[in-house]
């Protein structure tokens, strides 16, 4: 290992990329679009579902209940009607997503118990049907309010609680970020490296590389050291970003949050590395990388809960950095937790780097067969 | 390099090849080549493309494994000793290999670093090489901006910033113009004077003329290898130049007659490669007199071989289609 070679290396690559335009656009860019994707439009907090209402009994406490299910702003009244038929209608029609029916019986039902409420739900959005369960949550004096949706069955009330303990108003962007940290850095440092190897084969410059003293250590570790910088680059414009358009907290110590996102880049550079070594094209490199991406970002607990997921899937994710990652950072992001409390996730990590970055030094042929 | 080791370096020889042979897949791109290339002199690779040239330099360069034969180079077995080998080569590659994004003072910089030129050192080093070959002005350009004669410049300062006993060059000058060709050969012979070995491929005849020694491949084989002079003297007594207004015609009537080998147009001359050496003056009676009977109005005279012949001589046969470049 010498470290003049290494460190020309990294002088090399950090001033090709300041000269190409697209890579330092794609380091600032891929972050920011991707917060305002994920913040914006895959919201998860419905607001405002086309509602239509039919009070059949019209009486002043039914009057009340009605507005306190508006008073929560998921739905907003776009129609009355006289009967739970002609809310069906609508549904049908595409004109109210939810129909809110209180039959004539209102005032007795409040008394002996029984359901005072119907919500019709269209279940062809779970989105919407995910939303609207929020309205069984209305508080009804003496009484409980049924859900029951008959387009589409769902669990009976009271056995529903959702509780947003750490994330108390189910802001789903508080939620998303952390792990959002993640995905950008999956997306965009395995692309780093896994391109950077390959092209130099492809444009010929590696053929030179090969043929001079340069060892594959100082080769593979020059080509990840300007690479771990540009990434807590992008860790700090997602964080600032964050905050400043979706009030993410930072709940745990900074420099634990860097510390693991730092653990992923490297995690990530040394699996770009590896598929650069193995691919023959940088077309090729971006095939795998996307064969990377797309479980990473399925099983790693980012987009859907660990928890639901069948055997096979835990075990494959658990080999995947952003699992891992994703653990990490919500525990010390949202929940305050402290990297010492959380070992064995870092560890997952470090052990990953070291398989990776030696598989890649080893598969490193300064070899043109 | 030392004196004794100079003089080990000079009796074994800068490179020893014996029965290299590369596969690749069905196709055999070199196929037992015996080579001995001595120290200090400029050896030349002579070859059309796809004759296995590069090939050749890469296995003798330990980037790619034979898949037989031995090679010893600078004494070192290649390739169990190709890392040894590395600090004491430069390679040119055939295409322009070094970064593009990077200027030109950048790329010496950065091959310094990697050829281990210590710190101290690389600023002289680099200023001395861009003033050598001419960067002056050009030292902020990007390589990439450049035309092949100032990459060629560029590839082949930053194949010798380490002063290498052994510089290999692949087709330095295919895409080049005349003038900066002629300014690379000085560039080599200086190098030469210098005490380095250069091995350097072509498929230019006239480049091939200027090397000390050469060896002219053929679909991977080696087909002839000596000094320029020794392989043109072997043809001795076989080359014609025939003068005529209707070379076109005159050229049919040479193909069918016996004993030629090949007849090549250039302009209003033919040149006639004859298959064996006669006596003085005697094939060129014979051909006087067969052009006479067909018809023709033709003068026959007798020129010294050159090495387009000893090409033509080596790989038997179809070269008569092909026009000589003027
Ligand atoms: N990596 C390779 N894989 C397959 N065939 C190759 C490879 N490199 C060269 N060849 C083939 O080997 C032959 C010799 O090529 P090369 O050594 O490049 O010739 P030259 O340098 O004289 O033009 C050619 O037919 C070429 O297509
Ligand atoms: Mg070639």
């Amino acid at each position: 290992m010498n470290w003049r070679r290494m460190w020309a290396i990294v002088v090399k690559e950090l001033r090709q990329l300041r000269r190409d335009r697209m890579s330092l656009g794609m380091i600032i860019g891929i972050p920011l679009l991707q917060l305002v994707l994920f913040g914006y439009a895959i919201n998860t907090d419905v607001r405002g579902i086309a509602a239509g209402i039919a009070d059949e009994a019209n009486t002043s406490a039914s009057r009340a209940l009605v507005m306190d299910m508006l008073a929560t702003e998921v739905v907003a009244p776009v129609a009355t009607a006289d009967t739970p038929q002609q809310l069906m209608a609508m549904i049908r029609r595409g004109e109210i997503s939810v129909g809110i029916v209180i039959p004539p019986d209102f005032e007795r039902r409040r008394h002996d118990g029984r359901p005072v409420a119907q919500v019709l739900v269209d279940g062809s959005d779970t989105a919407v049907q995910a939303a609207a369960a929020q309205l069984a949550r209305v508080p009804v004096d003496s009484a409980t309010p049924d859900m029951r949706a008959p387009l589409r069955s769902t669990p009976p009330t009271g056995a529903i609680s959702v509780v947003g303990f750490y994330n108390p108003e189910r802001r789903s962007a508080v939620s998303i970020v952390p792990g959002l940290i993640g995905v950008i850095l999956t997306m965009t440092m395995v692309l780093f490296t896994g391109i950077a190897i390959v092209r130099e084969r492809e444009r010929g410059n590696m053929e030179l590389l090969i043929a001079t003293p340069l060892t594959s250590t100082e080769l593979m570790i020059g080509k990840v050291l300007p690479y771990i910088a540009i990434g807590l680059v992008q860790v700090s414009v997602i964080l600032a970003v964050g905050l400043w358009l979706f009030q993410v907290p930072v709940r745990g110590g900074l420099l634990d949050v860097f510390v693991v996102a730092g653990l992923l880049i490297v995690a990530n550079l040394a699996l770009g590395l590896m598929i650069s070594t193995r691919a023959r094209s940088q077309f090729q490199a971006m095939q795998m990388t996307l064969f990377v991406f797309l479980p990473s970002i399925l099983l790693s607990g980012f987009m859907f809960p660990f928890a639901g997921m069948p055997k096979v899937a835990q075990w494959l994710a658990e080999v995947l950095p952003l699992t891992h990652f994703v653990r990490l950072i919500r525990g010390v992001m949202l929940r305050g937790a402290g990297l010492r409390e959380m070992w064995p996730e870092a560890l997952a990590l470090s052990i990953f780097i070291v398989l990776m970055m030696a598989a890649a030094i080893l598969r490193f042929r300064k070899r043109l067969d | 390099m030392n004196a004794a080791a100079a003089e080990v370096a000079s009796t074994r020889g800068a490179i020893r090849a014996r029965g290299l042979r590369k596969v690749f897949g069905k196709l055999v791109a070199v196929d037992h080549v015996d080579l001995d290339v001595p120290s200090g002199q400029v050896y030349g690779f002579l070859g059309p493309n796809g004759s296995g040239k590069t090939t050749t330099i890469r296995m003798l360069c330990g980037l790619l494994t034979p898949s037989a034969g031995e090679v010893e180079v600078l004494g070192l077995r290649i390739p169990q000793q190709a890392e040894a080998l590395r600090s004491r080569i430069g390679y040119m590659t055939q295409k322009f290999s070094l970064f593009d994004d990077l200027s030109v003072l950048e790329n010496l910089e950065f091959i310094a670093a990697i050829q281990g030129i210590p710190r101290g050192q690389t600023g002289a080093r680099v200023d001395e090489l861009i003033a050598r070959y001419g960067f002056g002005d050009r030292r902020n350009q990007l390589a990439g901006t450049m035309s092949g004669g100032w990459k060629q410049r560029l590839a082949l300062a930053c194949a010798v910033i380490h002063e290498p006993e052994l510089l290999f060059l692949d087709e330095p000058t295919s895409a080049v113009d005349p003038e900066s060709r002629r300014e690379f050969w000085e560039n080599l012979f200086e190098l030469a004077d210098a005490g380095a070995t250069i091995l350097v491929s072509t498929h230019l005849m006239d480049e091939a003329e200027r090397c000390h020694r050469l060896a002219v491949l053929d679909r991977g084989r080696l087909v002839a290898d000596g000094t320029p002079a020794e392989l043109t003297g072997a043809l001795a007594g076989r080359t014609l130049v025939i003068e005529t207004d209707e070379p076109r015609r005159v050229r049919g009537t040479l193909q069918s007659l016996s004993g030629v080998l090949s007849v090549v147009q250039v302009g209003n001359t033919l040149r006639v490669l004859m298959q064996e050496a006669a006596d003085a003056g005697r094939t060129e009676q014979r051909i006087d007199h067969a052009l006479g009977q067909a018809g023709h109005r033709a003068q026959v005279s007798a020129v010294p071989p050159n090495l387009e012949d000893v090409f033509v001589v080596a790989t038997r046969g179809g070269a008569d289609e092909r026009t000589r470049a003027a």
